[in-house]
């Protein structure tokens, strides 16, 4: 350990090395997800882990730690977290959206109001065949 | 055309400048250069403009999702550990009716449906402004159209609409 980072009082050091821990442990479980999950519209989900409390806990360790060895307040790592999230939404519909024009061409859609629900099954079933 | 087109972007992205280089006059002045600028380019690219009617409700809403994403994090890694409740979890998609319109608040209920682990955001029809959602664990389909509708969509259509 290096002598700066020896002047990090215990607490905060416990405090960092929870939140650094939760942040990686979170986007590796999301990329356990993403190998183990089998279908397209699970997987989705998995690494969104990462891109939200995944990075939240390694950002707001890193603004602690650097906080407190440094001199001045360290906060540009939640720029980083603000453009995570501003960006993956745009990834994540595109990834999506050609995933439904491969399903079936057009959206999952109903012609009329009454038959959504008739739409519906059909697509939790083809959403639900995931199970091993 | 205004000299300060989107005053409130442009103040924020002094503040970033300012925080990925230091608070000193000089880097005020720099910073306020570039945001002007960058605000002035915003302007032209997308002439209409974007009223925050409700800005004190900006704070609330931020809370409710923090909370909500802590919240679903602890809920999909543990779906993940136990390999969806050893077999018994089904996913799903949902459509659901959207009454807001206003494209910035749309944005921002992408980025928070996105945001949240175990909602994705798949598809908009702007005609029907009907939204397609696929939810990982989808138990109650009523209960997600409810928690979208009435917990996100009443605070931003206070707030953009």
């Amino acid at each position: 350990m290096t002598s700066h980072l020896a002047q990090v009082p215990l607490w905060a050091a416990i405090v960092i090395a929870v939140l650094v821990v939760l942040g990686s442990g979170l986007t590796l479980l999301g990329a356990l997800g993403l190998v183990r999950l089998s279908s397209f519209f699970d997987r989705i989900h998995a690494p969104t882990l990462g891109t939200s409390w995944g990075t939240a806990g390694v950002m707001l360790g890193s603004a602690l730690l650097f906080t407190l060895t440094g001199d001045r307040l360290v906060i540009h790592e939640i720029v980083i977290g603000a453009l995570m999230m501003t960006t993956t939404p745009v990834t994540l519909m595109i990834l999506g959206r050609a995933a439904l024009s491969r399903n079936g061409g057009a959206r999952p859609r109903a012609a009329n109001p009454a038959s959504i629900t008739a739409g519906l099954d059909a697509d939790a079933a083809e959403g639900g065949s995931d199970r091993r | 055309m205004r000299i300060l087109p989107h005053a409130l972007l442009t103040l924020l992205l002094v503040l970033v400048w300012m925080v990925l280089t230091s608070f000193s006059p000089g880097q005020l002045i720099l910073g306020s250069v570039v945001a002007i600028f960058a605000g002035r380019a915003f302007a032209a690219l997308t002439p209409d403009r974007t009223r925050l009617r409700r800005p004190d409700l900006i704070l609330r809403l931020v809370l409710i999702v923090a909370a909500d994403i802590a919240r679903s994090n602890v809920a999909v890694a543990r779906l993940i550990l136990t390999g969806g409740r050893h077999g018994q979890r089904h996913s799903g998609f949902v459509h659901i009716p959207l009454d807001l319109r206003e494209p910035n608040g749309l944005a921002t209920l992408a980025l928070i449906v996105t945001a949240t682990p175990g909602t994705a955001w798949l598809d908009y029809d702007p005609d029907s402004g009907e939204l397609l959602l696929h939810v990982f664990d989808l138990v109650d389909e009523a209960g997600w159209i409810d928690l979208v509708k009435n917990r996100y969509e009443a605070l931003l259509l206070e707030i953009f609409q």
